[in-house]
């Protein structure tokens, strides 16, 4: 029954998905191009961020004729409700892999004066949660879910590692205290993506969550 | 605030002769609550409320086992006035059926039945139950014309004020707003509403959003059986069994 | 090429049909109208005031029928008195109170072959039974009574009939107020039935007015007024005969006139009798909205 309606939410689930790959590759494009100063693959990322913001609009479109047409309740409302949100954190990480890659414009003209080591290791930790929040929600999976809201510490922590290391290079070297500045910044964004990363985790928990004693 | 219960069902079953439709059903109605019964065609829920006020009766062979208590009374009692019953719990049903007679007649009805002949007191009580209604201005002017003259929405307001003219403790209601066009069924919930603040009300809707708007608590009923039983917003939001799930989420009729 | 739908397409057949059912209804009202003027062109002169208000005289030399309407009128009231709340009650019984079963199939079919009876054999066991056992002899009672048997089942079924379209609703809806049964059937299946029961009344009157064979043997055929105010009621144990049973006995003796006069009155009285129920069955339907 309500065969058009059962096809929607797969067509909703898809578009998530699909939309969650977008942004998984628009991130690890940004981390290459910084990490290889790569001003060629940051703008063409830059230039990627607009198909993600139409994805963004889509799925809130289908979302909100959703609600409109079927009425749902129970899983389908809930699920349905944390789509919605869940794209709208998806789309600010698309954004932030966007900033990213702008900074990286600026920097890559010059030599790196700074080691990239915690960088990388945010870098790597943020891919990974985002990675995980969106498996996740393919597999319905709700430990999955809660390591990753368990992993916003690690990466909070990094954050403020990077940030007493940049102090420290910029009291030591000021010649490079405009990359500092700019490589800090790159640090908060990433800061950023693993918070969006843990607000998708616990959508999916909302999603999940159907009240039943066990 | 604690709610006091009203109606308390304690393992009831039916028999149209062989037939077993209504399964071991035990339920607390809350008083001053709309309390409303989903399920498929079929499932028990309108026979399920014609017990409330033993409407059943009139049906040849119709076995009931189990208790219904109104007020801590069991209505199945061997004591039981049936006429008395049925003035304490009123009923309005699908389709509206006003007796083809005069509006005032019409509510005046009941009263008479139960003794009263004073044209003062039957005035005010008519007055008294148009209003509670929601209908008294739309027909003041037109009392002694004949209800069957009134659009189905008034008429079904026309029976609902009937049964209130008998100064009923609970009102049952068969689909009320299934044979009315949307504008009279959002006029009757709303109605329902004011209702509920002095009378205890039960409906059976096979309308789900009329179910979720409208009602406190909301019964699931499923081949004669109660499935589940609960405040509505959970019900429909957090449903825990994967039937009351299917149901309402239409993945089956 | 599709059909153009503003083409008109002339089928034969359809004027065929039309012409066959426009001849058979012109017919059977040429028919009708035909009837009613022949009897009024040859009765309507026997039609005065003198007629309707004498008794046939050879004393006085008074020519009239006063006496045979004055019969119909006692056999119509007694009998309808005596019919009309058996056939109500009956018809009540049987639908609101019997369950289906064997005994209301019984009682079904019984009051079907009563109506199928024709009237003669009425007439012979109206003669037997009240005439002879109950010694009631030729009288306005033995007619009345006989004719009661007669048409019964008609009122019986009309009633039956019209308590059938009567809505469920209406009984579910004064049970669910408390009503009980006797009280529902007063106060609403009576009154929402009444156009049907007015129905069988009147078309039971007409029975009794058009009535000769059963009549024939049971009421007579005398043709005087009442003497007084006490004879009013004792005039019922001698015999009368109705307005039908004079013009048989008048066409019989060759008097056409008088045959064709009592015709025309006849007729009027029928027409009286069809304005009649659809004036009440308006007035008393209350199932219109007013």
């Amino acid at each position: 029954m309500r065969l058009k309606y059962e096809a929607q939410l797969e067509g909703l689930n898809q578009e998530l998905v699909n939309m969650g790959s977008m942004i998984e590759k628009s991130i690890e494009y940004a981390v290459d191009a910084l990490v290889n100063q790569d001003a060629e693959l940051a703008a063409k990322t830059m230039k990627n961020d607009s198909r993600i913001n139409r994805e963004q609009k889509k799925i809130e479109s289908t979302c909100f004729h959703l609600l409109l047409q079927q009425q749902p309740v129970a899983g389908d409302l809930r699920f349905i409700s944390a789509a919605h949100k869940m794209v709208t954190d998806m789309e600010r990480i698309g954004d932030q892999a966007a900033d990213i890659c702008e900074i990286t414009l600026t920097i890559a003209k010059q030599p790196y004066m700074i080691d990239l080591k915690f960088l990388k290791k945010m870098a790597a930790e943020t891919i990974q949660m985002l990675i995980k929040s969106i498996e996740s929600y393919i597999l319905q999976d709700r430990k999955k879910a809660e390591e990753v809201i368990g992993n916003d510490d690690v990466v909070d922590e990094l954050f403020e590692r990077e940030k007493s290391e940049l102090i420290h290079q910029i009291q030591i070297n000021p010649k490079c205290s405009e990359q500092a500045a700019d490589m800090l910044m790159v640090a908060k964004y990433f800061e950023r993506i693993g918070d969006h990363a843990v607000n998708i985790a616990e959508w999916v928990l909302f999603a999940l969550d159907d009240h039943k004693t066990e | 605030m604690e709610q006091k219960t009203k109606i308390s069902v304690k393992d009831l079953n039916l028999f149209y002769g062989e037939n077993h439709a209504l399964k071991n059903v035990s339920m607390d109605m809350k008083e001053n609550a709309i309390t409303a019964f989903i399920g498929p065609s079929g499932c028990g829920k309108s026979t399920f409320l014609k017990t409330l006020n033993r409407m059943n009766d009139l049906v040849d062979n119709v076995k009931i086992t189990g208790q219904v208590l109104l007020d801590q009374e069991d209505i199945y009692g061997a004591e039981v006035d049936t006429t008395t019953l049925r003035k304490k719990v009123g009923m309005v049903f699908q389709q509206p059926n006003p007796f083809p007679m005069s509006i005032y007649d019409n509510i005046a009805y009941g009263p008479r039945v139960h003794g009263i002949k004073d044209r003062h007191k039957l005035d005010e009580i008519v007055e008294e139950s148009l209003r509670g209604a929601a209908i008294f201005d739309e027909v003041k002017d037109r009392l002694k014309k004949s209800a069957l003259s009134l659009s189905g929405g008034q008429q079904q307001r026309i029976c609902i004020a009937r049964a209130l003219a008998v100064h009923p403790d609970v009102l049952l209601m068969d689909e009320p707003t299934s044979a009315l066009d949307p504008i009279s069924t959002l006029k009757i919930e709303d109605l329902m509403e004011e209702l509920k603040k002095t009378y205890t009300v039960v409906i059976v809707t096979h309308n789900m959003q009329q179910a979720v708007r409208v009602s406190d608590d909301t019964a699931f009923f499923l081949l004669g059986e109660m499935i589940e039983y609960g405040n509505t917003k959970d019900l429909f939001a957090y449903p825990q069994d994967k039937r009351t799930e299917d149901y309402i989420t239409g993945r089956f009729g | 090429m599709k059909d153009s739908i503003c083409v008109k397409r002339k089928r034969v057949s359809d004027y065929v049909m039309y012409g066959l059912i426009y001849a058979c209804a012109a017919s059977s009202v040429l028919l009708l109208v035909g009837i009613i003027l022949y009897v009024l062109v040859k009765g309507a002169g026997q039609i005065n005031i003198s007629f309707l208000t004498n008794v046939t005289s050879v004393l006085r030399g008074t020519v009239g029928i006063a006496g045979n309407i004055v019969n119909t009128l006692y056999i119509i009231i007694i009998t309808m008195l005596i019919a009309t709340p058996i056939g109500i009650g009956a018809a009540v019984y049987l639908n609101e109170y019997a369950k289906p079963g064997k005994l209301v199939s019984l009682i079904e079919f019984a009051t079907e072959t009563l109506a199928g009876i024709p009237s003669i054999i009425f007439g012979l066991f109206g003669m037997m039974f009240f005439a002879q056992t109950l010694g009631l002899g030729y009288s306005l009672l033995t007619g009345s009574f006989t004719l009661t048997l007669m048409v019964l089942p008609l009122i019986t079924r009309n009633t039956q009939e019209a308590l059938k379209t009567v809505p469920d609703s209406y009984r579910s809806g004064a049970v669910g107020l408390g009503a009980g049964k006797w009280y529902t059937i007063r106060t609403i299946l009576l009154p929402s039935a009444m156009p049907g029961i007015i129905t069988g009344v009147i078309l039971a009157i007409g029975k009794i007015v058009g009535e000769s064979a059963a009549l024939l043997f049971t009421a007579g055929s005398a043709y005087t007024l009442p003497k007084g105010i006490s004879d009013i009621f004792t005039k019922t144990l001698s015999s009368g005969g109705t307005l039908t049973i004079q013009l048989y006995l008048s066409a019989q003796k060759g008097e056409f006139g008088i045959a064709f006069g009592i015709a025309v009155v006849l007729l009027v009285i029928v027409l009286l009798i069809n304005a009649a129920t659809k004036l009440l069955t308006k007035k008393f339907d209350v199932n219109r909205e007013k």
